[in-house]
């Protein structure tokens, strides 16, 4: 293949930062061991996450779940997928949790800088492109980032003033949408997110989408799983609720569908008496 | 799967392009534009590798428009052409190469209208009709949900209806 360059780095910089480490705890991705060489899998499995975000009336919304895998081994059960960038600024992250990490330091300086020599912060598509420039000379090399930003863009000096989502991966894509899931839960969260996302949510509607949306991906995925965190992104900046654990939300649901098999059941008595 | 189609008429160009922008099997984007307006009657249409495309045409782009800046005036299409050529080739035996198929479409007041194909190896060629990809509807067992579609003529870039088939 025409893109493939070995482990060869163009700046003397980053080789210190190129250490991806299949084996290292920090790891977010993974081949699953559980598939053998003659079954193939549907679709390259990457990115262990399931990770969303979507803008609607409100502002925007990033939700993700807390599970960091390692080959099949749950290396931390309650990491934090959503990083803040800045007061306005939120990254969802997800690929190889310290490249993520790392990234996401490097994105907050290279804007707090940008603030401070311009009297003004840069705009989410302006620190997508950032980014997104900053990862082009690792293409072809192991780094895994696959983020969206979510961002509020405003200000006296600023053209633009709403929301804005904007998704960056480390293979050189940069687009700007209205709703993205990544990871390996995102076909899940996206079925749900497809049917219920509108613009006109209020923002207790937009929360439990998300919510439903994290829960069902990590249900089927096993990649995803154990806590969801949400974040809102509006005009006064970003605001984080506590942390939800989705057991109960499983349990919840158990609950609801006992009760209404029993209530099926007991309509179907009183019908068979009459 | 990503489609390109140009086609020369007498004084016109018409191009279209399809919306999907995909990561392997899921679809990002349905309302993706992947022409990349260079000039005032020229349109640089382009798919391939992900990040490449964006790259390689936003580098285009600004090269285009700076020469206008510097110079006064704006470059021909065939000038830009292989100006485009020559960047993908330059490219092509580095350690970074832009894996991109092209098309360029646009009008020049002296030669009229002109459509240029290009491929990932920097290969140019003029021709009255070119396309890049599949874009059969009924018998591909992907269907490309819409496209864009857009016309060169000596005024300008008009955007004409978005092609949408069947359901939505």
């Amino acid at each position: 293949m025409l893109q493939s360059q070995g482990n060869e780095v163009l700046v003397t910089v980053a080789d210190d930062l190129v250490t991806a480490d299949k084996n290292s705890l920090s790891s977010l991705t993974a081949p699953p061991l559980a598939s053998s060489q003659s079954v193939p899998l549907p679709f390259p499995m990457s990115h262990g996450t399931t990770t969303l975000a979507f803008m609607f009336q409100g502002g925007v919304l990033a939700a993700a779940d807390t599970r960091s895998s390692c080959s099949g081994l749950v290396a931390c059960p309650a990491a934090q997928k959503i990083l803040p960038i800045h007061s306005h600024l939120v990254s969802t992250t997800s690929g190889t949790s310290a490249d993520c990490a790392l990234w996401k330091r490097i994105l907050a300086r290279e804007l707090r800088l940008y603030q401070l020599r311009h009297g003004r912060r840069l705009s989410t598509g302006g620190a997508a492109k950032l980014l997104s420039h900053m990862l082009h000379p690792f293409k072809g090399t192991k780094l895994c980032v696959a983020a969206t930003l979510c961002g509020w863009d405003g200000g006296e000096k600023q053209s633009f003033s709403g929301p804005r989502l904007f998704y960056v991966c480390s293979d050189g894509t940069r687009l700007q949408g209205s709703l993205f899931s990544v990871g390996s839960g995102s076909p899940y969260a996206y079925s749900i997110l497809d049917q219920g996302v509108e613009w006109k949510l209020t923002v207790d509607e937009a929360i439990s989408i998300a919510r439903e949306a994290v829960y069902r991906a990590t249900h089927r995925d096993a990649y995803s799983g154990n806590f969801v965190d949400i974040y809102h992104i509006s005009s006064k900046g970003w605001t984080r609720r506590s942390r939800e654990d989705l057991k109960e939300e499983y349990y919840r649901e158990k609950e609801k569908r006992t009760k209404e098999k029993r209530d099926v059941a007991g309509l179907d008595s009183v019908c068979a008496e009459k | 799967m990503e489609y390109l189609i140009g086609i020369q008429g007498p004084d016109f160009v018409l191009v279209a392009a399809d919306n999907v922008a995909a990561s392997s099997i899921i679809q990002m984007k349905h309302d993706y534009d992947k022409m990349f307006k260079l000039s005032e009657k020229i349109l640089l249409l382009c798919v391939g590798e992900a990040g490449d495309t964006v790259q390689f045409a936003e580098y285009i782009q600004k090269n285009v428009q700076l020469y206008k800046m510097r110079n006064g005036y704006e470059l021909s299409p065939a000038a830009a052409a292989n100006f485009t050529r020559k960047n993908l080739a330059d490219y092509l035996r580095s350690r970074t190469p832009y894996h991109v198929n092209l098309l360029l479409a646009g009008y020049d007041d002296t030669d009229g209208p002109g459509l240029f194909y290009m491929d990932y190896l920097s290969s140019l060629a003029k021709a009255p009709f070119a396309a890049h990809g599949y874009g059969l509807n009924k018998r591909f067992i992907l269907n490309l949900p819409s496209f864009t579609v857009r016309l060169i003529d000596k005024e300008g870039i008009h955007d004409l209806e978005k092609l949408t088939h069947g359901a939505k």
